[in-house]
């Protein structure tokens, strides 16, 4: 994997796609305000006949994408990650359980959306959406992942829940190399023999940072971008565990439930691989920086080279 | 069908309401019987579906919101012929396609998923939408309860529902007048419901729910007003037909022993 480029945030590949999507006529768009944030403004401009704005009522953009899932649409609905959660029980209730497949974009995720403060930093998105029988989950790490990622849910046969970030990171992927995306499996980025780094979204990056470092100190990591967190590719994570000393899970989300909680319940299944995880430790953020807020969280490369290190003991 | 064979109809669904839950020993009874005479008016004379073909897109579609009131739809579903007998009385049963809370995806002929209240008129304003791309002429019909629009989410939908003009979106309202605990009036009285939807740029018409004759020429009213949202309240008793559940919160959500099913169908002869 060449070095990483200058890219745009995950949003902005959120934004792209959609606009790919438009060539089929099914596909809707729905926006409860924010689609200047989330990116689906580019559609909104472009098709506004195919764009339902709903106002500031997220809990009736979820039943109206169900009803229009349930007319022969495919509806993509977004607003911040945090307010998608709003409507957690009109997902449940009115999307999965009926199987009607809407796909639904949260932005912002993370404490990495910074100055906002904790009310606007979901660090619990992807544990609830995990728990919804037949979902798809994924948290993309960049522009051009989430782009190609949000492309592929035109023919996908579950209702999903995409996280996406307000910043940019650096790219992961080029026009080429993000083909090679499949939703529901993991993306190895770097090979190494000693420890594996699982990681999504912002944190894909800094987990590459600490790959680099590490290997400067003799360890050498295996990087996973794991964009989808559910279904899990549970398939490469046993492979990875067969080979590696210990695996650490790196998100920017609680260790609740997230990431590091998918990996965990596989692995006490699958063996007794030692796990390490990075992530918001069960406490609400502030207003900061990313970096300042990474670093208070302990979520930066440095932790999870330490955590690396940890392991090699 | 004229206005006495649907008052025999909804007689016949109200004996089958009755039966199904007494048979489940579960259900609610008391807002069955309150929809059970506009559901029959509604899918005898106006409802577009076919049987033969219960997933054809152009079908007009029936969003029951008020779900726990399945047993009023699976008794007319019954009659109209997209369920047994045998199913019917499965009601509640493992494995029934008639379960607790009508569902789209065990019972054909039913449009939305309900048992979690508010959420059916956001639906329905999806389907009416999605109708309007296609330029379909198919309606959408909706009926909700009136302790359910207590919940936020039903004001959210009217106020969207008006700002993007679904002039075939049918708003049905079972006014009542009780829910779980008790009447309206004491858990949080919702008040001049039409005064409130007309606010909210609705068309609205106030009729008896169980006067057939205002019940067919409401829904007629409805279905030709294609220029904005129509809201029908229904004003109902609960429990209507029997009379020792009629205006009694207790028959909510009891079921029938065998000694009052047995009155029961007794008056519904």
């Amino acid at each position: 994997m060449s070095a990483p480029s200058t890219g745009g945030a995950s949003r902005d590949g959120y934004g792209s796609a959609l606009l790919r999507l438009s060539r089929d006529p099914r596909v809707v768009v729905l926006e409860a305000d924010l689609g200047k944030s989330t990116k689906s403004c580019h559609f909104r401009e472009l098709y506004p006949e195919r764009t339902i704005s709903l106002g500031i009522a997220e809990q009736n953009m979820v039943l109206v994408a169900s009803g229009m899932a349930s007319s022969g649409k495919v509806p993509f609905a977004s607003t911040f990650a945090i307010f998608t959660e709003r409507g957690f029980e009109q997902v449940r209730n009115g999307v999965a359980r009926p199987g009607l497949i809407v796909h639904l974009c949260g932005s912002h995720g993370g404490v990495h959306t910074g100055t906002d403060g904790s009310s606007a930093q979901s660090i619990e998105d992807l544990a609830l959406y995990r728990t919804i029988p037949g979902m798809t989950v994924m948290h993309p790490c960049d522009d051009l992942s989430a782009e190609e990622l949000t492309v592929q849910l035109l023919n996908h046969g579950n209702p999903s829940y995409t996280r996406t970030a307000r910043n940019k990171t650096p790219r992961m992927y080029n026009q080429k190399t993000c083909k090679s995306l499949k939703i529901g499996k993991g993306s190895v980025l770097r090979e190494g023999g000693d420890v594996a780094i699982i990681s999504c979204g912002v944190m894909v990056s800094e987990s590459m940072k600490a790959a680099e470092y590490l290997s400067s100190k003799g360890i050498e990591a295996t990087v996973v971008d794991m964009h989808t967190l559910k279904p899990l590719d549970t398939e490469l994570i046993d492979e990875l565990a067969g080979k590696c000393k210990g695996l650490v899970t790196a998100e920017d989300h609680s260790v609740i439930g997230g990431l590091g909680g998918a990996v965990a319940e596989h692995l006490s299944y699958s063996g007794g691989t030692p796990l390490r995880m990075v992530g918001v430790s069960d406490r609400f953020g502030e207003s900061g920086t990313p970096q300042e807020l990474m670093e208070s969280m302990g979520i930066t490369y440095g932790d999870i080279a330490n955590s690396c290190e940890s392991l090699m003991s | 069908m004229d206005n006495i064979q649907l008052e025999e109809l909804a007689r016949q669904c109200r004996r089958h309401i009755v039966r199904m839950i007494h048979s489940a020993g579960a259900g609610h009874p008391g807002g069955s019987l309150s929809a059970i005479d506009i559901l029959v008016a509604l899918y005898a004379n106006k409802l577009r579906f076919d049987v033969e073909n219960p997933d054809w897109e152009d079908r007009d579609r029936f969003v029951m919101s008020k779900g726990h009131a399945s047993p009023a739809v699976y008794s007319i579903l019954h009659e109209v012929g997209f369920i047994s007998e045998a199913d019917m009385m499965s009601f509640r049963k493992m494995g029934s396609v008639c379960q607790g809370h009508v569902d789209m995806k065990w019972t054909q002929g039913v449009d939305f998923s309900a048992g979690s209240l508010g959420m059916g008129l956001s639906f329905g304003l999806g389907c009416a939408l999605a109708a309007r791309m296609d330029s379909s002429d198919r309606d959408i019909w909706v009926m909700v309860g009136d302790g359910e629009i207590q919940e936020g989410q039903f004001w959210e939908a009217v106020m969207a529902a008006d700002f993007h003009s679904v002039g075939r979106l049918n708003l049905i309202v079972d006014r009542n007048r009780i829910q779980n605990d008790d009447f309206v009036e004491v858990q949080m009285e919702v008040g001049d419901v039409a005064k409130k939807l007309s606010s909210f740029g609705w068309d609205v018409r106030e009729i008896d729910g169980h006067s057939m004759e205002e019940v067919v020429s409401a829904l007629e009213w409805s279905s030709k007003n294609i220029t904005s949202p129509t809201a029908i309240i229904a004003h109902t008793i609960k429990g209507k037909g029997i009379s020792f559940m009629e205006n009694n919160p207790s028959f909510h959500g009891k079921a029938p022993n065998d000694e009052e099913l047995r009155m029961s169908l007794e008056e519904l002869s």
